[in-house]
């Protein structure tokens, strides 16, 4: 399997990466080497073996249902870029 | 009759489905410990997990999972004891994570149904499809600044269930028979407050249309429709969009479309066009969730009475359908309606209820929770009747003094002089000077005019301000006239 331009400036659009024209090429490569390498793994016979998540813990484990945490408005917006009083202010984005 | 639009070319079918996004009740988020409580003060019920801080990993809320299975029985759905999170990858300034926690391939609960009755009585089954459990973004507020807009992330992370129903719907009436219905189920079992003000529930509706035994035409989805009315509005004016669309010849894109509540239309949402690529994949901060059949068991051991059954119970106590139906569309009624009918006629109190005290409490505008007459008041009034204290009538004047001064019945007939008057001597005084004064018509009663006799009652009960006794005042009336 292998990328081609249009699909590689796609999957750069969806993720909100800008690439320039002269980037796709390289950016191409990089994919279909890392799809290259997904290809070799699919040639494990998987026959029997149940699809899993993830490796370590089984389950999820879970809290109780309890307040613990907020209160820090001013640590979650420290790094804003663009505060306004007590919000997030972002460019206008209306429907 | 089965609803349908009539076009240029004949009657069109309606067919839709709803998503609904129900805010999971519960104190903390369903990945975090922040607060969920509606209208605090901006970003302050935020964790670093909610503002999808690098690092920071989700921890699952026990009482959230127990809410989305609670929903499950009460929907009669099948239980997954394993499900898993995925996340909805899609950019948005109210998402700070970049993606949703959502439950895509493996939902918590499978396929349902919910019972929904109609206006003419009859009853239809509606399936529902699944219910997963997802996190709420924030929140966006467009009018607070010219060129920008401002985000609060209150909302970011708390729970919510998307329960989906199949394509089962078929008028607008049934749209909002089923949302009511479900919205009605959600509050019985407390796992969503329901209100849709505060926008603890917001619809999704999918509509398309058909010829009478065509299968399905392509949908369009109408995006968070925030009212059972508007809901309904939405399906209409969306297939008569559709209709005209066909009708023209053209053919109808599956799209996302918004409903226009000022103007009554729905438009197209065109700058979501490309985001429906969400590239859903199994979230690895989170392994799948594991329950156990036991736990499960005993969740629905402690469910609560449902609408259904309730209703059921309620006819079985000799109530008219109607009646029971309307008791129970509220929890708080119906726990109203049996606390005052406890060791009295159901049937009864269900008439004072839904007569003279609910339309005492549309008049003061409140709900049941702030009724200044509580069920042992009106439960007294009834007492009051039943050992003929006073008459039925006086009742009525007694519970509206009631609903002005929350004084209690007794105290109200003590201090007004209320008691109802079974002395016979007493009757029979009212009765003669109320014949003397005329003597006219009794001469008329008594040459064949049968129907005054209602008349002389009338000025009897004037006579002793309406506090005789209706079955003796009729009985020594008819001995004096005949």
């Amino acid at each position: 399997m292998s990328l081609d331009i249009p699909t590689v400036r796609r999957i750069a659009a969806l993720a909100r990466i800008r690439l320039e024209e002269g980037e796709l090429a390289q950016a191409q490569a990089e994919l279909n080497g890392i799809l290259g390498w997904i290809e070799q793994l699919q040639a494990v016979n998987t026959e029997g073996v149940e699809p899993m998540a993830g490796g370590g813990a089984v389950a999820l484990r879970p809290r109780p249902d309890a307040v613990t945490d907020g209160g820090i408005a001013d640590q979650i917006l420290a790094n804003a870029p663009d505060r306004q009083g007590e919000y997030f202010g972002v460019p206008k984005v209306v429907e | 009759m089965s609803y349908t639009i009539e076009g240029r070319t004949g009657p069109w079918e309606v067919v839709i489905g709803l998503e609904v996004h129900a805010q999971v009740t519960s104190k903390a988020k369903l990945f975090s410990g922040a607060a969920t409580e509606f209208g605090a003060a901006p970003n302050s019920q935020v964790s670093f997990v909610d503002a999808g801080f690098p690092g920071m990993l989700p921890v699952i809320n026990e009482e959230c999972v127990a809410q989305a299975v609670r929903t499950g029985l009460g929907l009669k759905a099948e239980i997954h004891l394993w499900s898993r999170f995925d996340r909805k990858n899609y950019f948005y300034a109210d998402l700070p994570q970049g993606y949703q926690i959502s439950q895509f391939a493996h939902p918590i609960v499978g396929t349902g149904t919910v019972e929904i009755t109609l206006a003419d009585g009859s009853t239809k089954q509606i399936g529902i499809t699944r219910l997963h459990l997802e996190q709420d973004a924030g929140k966006s507020l467009h009018d607070q600044h010219p060129s920008k807009s401002f985000i609060d992330l209150n909302r970011s992370g708390v729970a919510l269930m998307e329960i989906v129903s199949e394509p089962d719907m078929r008028s607008p009436e049934e749209a909002g028979a089923y949302l009511t219905k479900l919205r009605q189920i959600l509050r019985y079992l407390g796992t969503c407050d329901g209100n849709m003000d505060e926008g603890s529930m917001r619809a999704d509706v999918n509509v398309s249309v058909r010829k009478a035994g065509e299968g399905f035409r392509t949908r369009c989805e109408v995006k968070n429709v925030n009212s059972i009315r508007f809901v309904m509005q939405a399906v209409e004016a969306e297939a008569r969009r559709q209709i005209e669309v066909w009708e023209e010849g053209g053919t109808v894109d599956q799209e996302t479309r918004l409903f226009d509540t000022g103007r009554g239309v729905t438009r197209s949402m065109r700058s979501k066009e490309d985001a429906h690529d969400y590239r859903y994949f199994p979230d690895p901060d989170l392994p799948p969730l594991v329950l156990e059949a036991d736990w499960v068991e005993s969740l629905k051991a402690s469910l609560p009475e449902l609408p259904d059954e309730r209703r059921a119970r309620y006819v079985a106590m000799g109530l008219s359908p109607y009646d029971a139906h309307v008791l129970t569309l509220e929890r708080e009624t119906a726990a109203f309606f049996e606390a005052v009918a406890r060791g009295r006629d159901a049937k009864t109190v269900a008439n004072w209820v839904t007569g003279d005290f609910f339309a005492a409490l549309n008049r003061t505008g409140l709900g049941v929770e702030e009724s200044p007459v509580s069920a042992a008041g009106l439960g007294e009034l009834l007492d009051l009747i039943a050992d003929k204290t006073i008459n039925g009538k006086i009742a009525k004047d007694v519970l509206a003094i009631m609903f002005e001064t929350g004084e209690r019945p007794g105290a109200i007939v003590d201090a007004r002089g209320l008691r109802q008057v079974v002395d016979t001597g007493a009757i029979e005084a009212a009765i003669d000077q109320v014949m003397a004064a005329n003597a006219g018509k009794v001469a008329e009663y008594r040459s064949g005019k049968d129907k005054l006799f209602g008349f002389f009652v009338g000025q009897v009960m004037k006579a002793m301000q309406g506090k005789g006794n209706p079955a003796l005042v009729n009985e020594v009336l008819k001995q004096k006239l005949g």
